[in-house]
């Protein structure tokens, strides 16, 4: 296997890099890893941080992390994002950059029906609502995380779902290919997706002692329970049990307890007084699993179309976290609710988790819970539910029968039952009648094989009799590449090659060169005549295939905000955009130093009929970091100003610079007042040792060349910037 | 909720009710592995087509062939062997590597007959 190049940041990940050499690649690590926690906390920029891990060597930080030295605090869970566009090739450029903004269990979902197929899949076919699960994606994944770790300095955690009818093979490929988390629950494949119960369970066995072996972290199902049931704060008793029936069966087939991991879900969101039943319930949970890790997940039963109602949710899911305990903080992408996710909210559910754990940073050394009193009484009342609950399977005769009877995912609050519940039937769904007794002589001659094995006399290690299994040796696992001959990644790859190596530009939300946009505006129309005029108007704009995606009424009949989406049907050439040139701010030091030795001096004003004078008083002004905090002395003259009477002024003070402002484009009198103040000091002979500098809201960079001045800036500019311009200048005239 | 289940319950909270809260986590715990105890035991002495064909897997055998060698030995009645026993047999009786008789088992089932 060769050594990969490291990334370089300023370069896009390419896919063509990772399928090279694919069939020899062999994970370079196995199992789960933890985030880096100091106990003593973690100093950065002026803060100090008590519950943090340590930072990464590259990352982008909080938009606010600007005015704190670009610090990024990173929580000391492991953080979570679900990341399957149903094309790995794609999926791979999210992972980077999800991992840039500090996921580092990157979930990767099957697509739909995955759990059905009898057997493994190969190749690289495109999914529906998340990837084929395969040895070639999940291999191109991971060798693509590796790069991505070793770029953000943090091992990454791959992860996807061992179940269905093909648990076991999928356990082996994933331990095979070093994955490091998977969801495992028998219970999911037996109410969600109707796999024979005996069947999912003995599998899962299996599949329980494979994930072990290769140290991969499991989590389970239950929370599924509150996304399903009609009324998820309800089934907060059965969803304890469906925990502790997951975690005794997998001590019990020989998975360590650090490997397990409770996925959980706070049940409730506003405007339901969601505290009230998920922090009892969060509570609980930890009381009873204090052996187990909590996997924390944000709630999706809620979420509709509205990703700012989404994100609040997520952050009061994350107080929860915080105040109780979170091992692993899963994110939730805002959009879920509307569409498969797109990349950018990945990255906001993320930012969601970490600015939340950074501004609670410690919380529990200022707060604590007030166990006595309604919390208390609740989550006792919440235990004594679960363990009533569990006492009934059992004189019921067993999980078994408890599932045929409808014990779960009823949405009645336990013991009450509403008849909804999923009830199924043992001799019944997908694979029924399929298992088989073991023989007195079953053998089975490889490694992390549960139950009954009855070795061969003189076997001495399992495996011996085959002279190794691939867990052992890596280099007789087999590679297929591909079996389809469309419906594969070189296909898909030569389609987007326009769009990512040929400089040919498009948006996109999922897949290269898909030309997704999204449009938000406020229409003063009712809802109903808001939706008509919204794709409408997409459709004018241009946009293929507009649809609406959310509507918020903000009153009857005033109107609503519109959320459209839509397709652009074009792509622009890169080579054709004129990218203007960066400017190079000296270091300020230097800049302080250059003005006090040529003691700059400057003359400002705003021309024409203009009396807009906030945006000069910022350049200007020390107190909001303009020319004056660098030494600059300057004369105001106000507004309104002739521009003859700012070149005398210039002339008298013997100042070295002109600073107009000018706002007022109308007629463009911006231009007009600019090239009158540059033919102005020509004609008085001074434009060779005078600097002449205008801005204003409509004026850009390109502005100085056609107007005859040295320097032109438009919004955003800062004092800094005009100072820059300026010594640049004197530099240049050899006075400095 | 019926009339009986609710008088039972009723009944149990009231012996829940006397447990501290460590007593009441015991009985948690004690109540799941009841529960998955004969879980446990069934799928210790059962095996499934899944299963067999993540043995043939870790045996070096790709997924097509580890799929159409546990139908074979699935029809032939030996599945109980183990399908990793059955391959291991084969190539012990031919003197083949295990990928070989695999191979073999698709191309002629009847090489299954007399193994055991």
């Amino acid at each position: 296997m060769t050594e990969q190049k490291p990334l370089d940041p300023h370069e896009k990940l390419d896919i063509d890099l990772i399928l090279e050499g694919l069939e020899n690649y062999h994970p370079t690590r196995k199992g789960w890893t933890w985030r880096d926690v100091p106990a003593e906390g973690i100093d950065l920029g002026p803060f100090h941080y008590r519950n943090m891990s340590k930072p990464l060597k590259n990352s982008i930080g909080l938009p606010a992390s600007k005015y704190f030295d670009h610090i990024d605090p990173q929580p000391s869970c492991v953080v979570t994002t679900e990341i399957a566009s149903g094309r790995f090739e794609d999926d791979i450029r999210r992972m980077r950059m999800a991992a840039w903004h500090g996921a580092d269990h990157l979930m990767v979902i099957r697509t739909t029906g995955q759990s059905h197929i009898d057997g493994l899949l190969e190749g690289t076919p495109e999914g529906v609502g998340g990837v084929p699960i395969t040895r070639k994606q999940i291999r191109a994944s991971r060798k693509a995380c590796d790069q991505i770790e070793k770029e953000v300095g943090r091992p990454i955690n791959f992860h996807s779902y061992v179940s269905g009818v093909a648990g076991p093979e999928v356990a082996v490929l994933f331990a095979e290919e070093g994955i490091n988390g998977a969801h495992q629950d028998p219970q999911y494949n037996v109410l969600y997706r109707n796999v024979n119960m005996l069947r999912s369970f003995v599998d899962a066995a299996e599949a329980k002692k494979v994930m072990n072996g290769a140290r991969i972290f499991q989590i389970d199902g239950a929370h599924n329970a509150n996304a399903t049931a009609k009324n998820g704060w309800l089934v907060m008793p059965e969803l304890m049990v469906q925990h502790g029936i997951n975690c005794a069966f997998s001590v019990k087939v020989g998975m360590a307890k650090d490997l397990i991991g409770l996925s959980t879900v706070p049940p409730d969101a506003p405007p339901a007084p969601k505290l009230w039943f998920d922090l009892p319930y969060a509570v609980a949970l930890r009381d009873f699993f204090s052996d187990f890790k909590m996997r924390a997940q944000q709630n999706t039963r809620y979420i509709e179309a509205d990703i700012e109602e989404a994100i609040r949710t997520h952050t009061v899911d994350t107080l929860i976290s915080m105040l109780t305990s979170a091992d692993i903080q899963s994110t939730i992408t805002p959009d879920e609710g509307r569409n498969v996710p797109w990349h950018y909210n990945n990255i906001r559910g993320v930012q969601t988790v970490k600015q939340t754990w950074a501004a609670l940073d410690g919380i529990k050394e200022l707060v604590e819970l007030k166990h006595k009193g309604p919390l208390g009484e609740m989550v006792r009342d919440l235990k004594e539910r679960a363990v009533a609950f569990l006492e009934e399977v059992i004189e019921s005769g067993g999980y078994f029968t408890a599932v045929e009877k409808g014990f779960f995912v009823d949405s009645g609050r336990y013991p009450d039952r509403n008849g909804d519940g999923i009830a199924r039937d043992s001799k019944g769904g997908v694979g029924a009648g399929s298992l088989v007794e073991r023989d007195p002589d079953y053998f089975a001659p490889v490694c992390d094989h549960f139950g009954e094995n009855h070795l061969p006399a003189d076997v001495k290690h399992v495996c011996d009799p085959i002279d190794g299994c691939t867990l052992c040796k890596p280099e007789k696992i087999v590679y297929i590449d591909e079996l389809d001959s469309e419906d594969n990644c070189n296909m898909r790859l030569k389609e987007t090659l326009p769009y990512r190596k040929g400089g040919m530009i498009k948006p996109e939300a999922e897949w290269a060169g898909d030309g997704t946009i999204l449009t938000q505006f406020f229409v003063p129309l009712p809802e109903d005549v808001a939706a008509v005029y919204g794709v409408e108007m997409a459709k004018k704009l241009g946009l293929e295939d507009p649809q609406v995606v959310n509507i918020q009424v903000m009153h009857p009949a005033e109107g609503c905000f519109v959320e459209v989406k839509g397709k652009v049907g074009f792509a622009i050439d890169v080579k054709t955009l004129k990218i203007p040139e960066k400017e190079v701010i000296l270091p300020e030091d230097e800049l302080r130093e250059a003005v006090k030795k040529v003691g700059l001096k400057v003359v400002a004003a705003t021309v024409g009929e203009d009396e807009h004078s906030v945006g000069l008083r910022e350049i200007l002004d020390i107190k909001h970091g303009g020319i004056e905090k660098y030494g600059v002395k300057y004369h105001y003259l106000g507004t309104s100003v002739p521009v003859s009477k700012l070149v005398d002024a210039a002339i008298e003070t013997g100042a070295q610079a002109i600073l107009i402002s000018t706002i007022i484009s109308h007629n463009d009198t911006h231009r007009t007042q600019m090239k009158k103040l540059a033919d102005l000091c020509v004609e008085r002979g001074i434009r060779d040792r005078i600097i002449l500098i205008a801005g204003g809201t409509q004026v850009n960079r390109e502005m100085a060349k056609e107007t005859g001045l040295d320097a032109t800036f438009g919004r955003g500019t800062k004092g800094i910037h005009v100072v820059n311009a300026m010594v640049k200048v004197l530099k240049a005239r050899g006075v400095l | 909720m019926s009339e009986d289940r609710n008088q039972k319950f009723e009944k149990r909270r009231v012996e829940l009710s006397k447990m501290s809260d460590d007593e009441l986590k015991a009985r948690f715990w004690e109540l799941c592995n009841q529960v998955v105890e004969p879980i446990v035991d069934l799928a210790k002495t059962h095996t499934s087509p899944s299963i067999e064909r993540s043995v043939l897997l870790r045996m070096g055998i790709d997924s097509i062939t580890a799929h159409g060698v546990v139908d074979r030995v699935l029809e032939a009645g030996l599945l109980g062997k183990g399908a990793g026993h059955v391959v291991l047999k084969l190539s012990q009786k031919n003197g083949t590597d295990v990928r070989t008789a695999a191979a073999s088992i698709l191309e002629n089932k009847d090489v299954l007959y007399g193994l055991f």
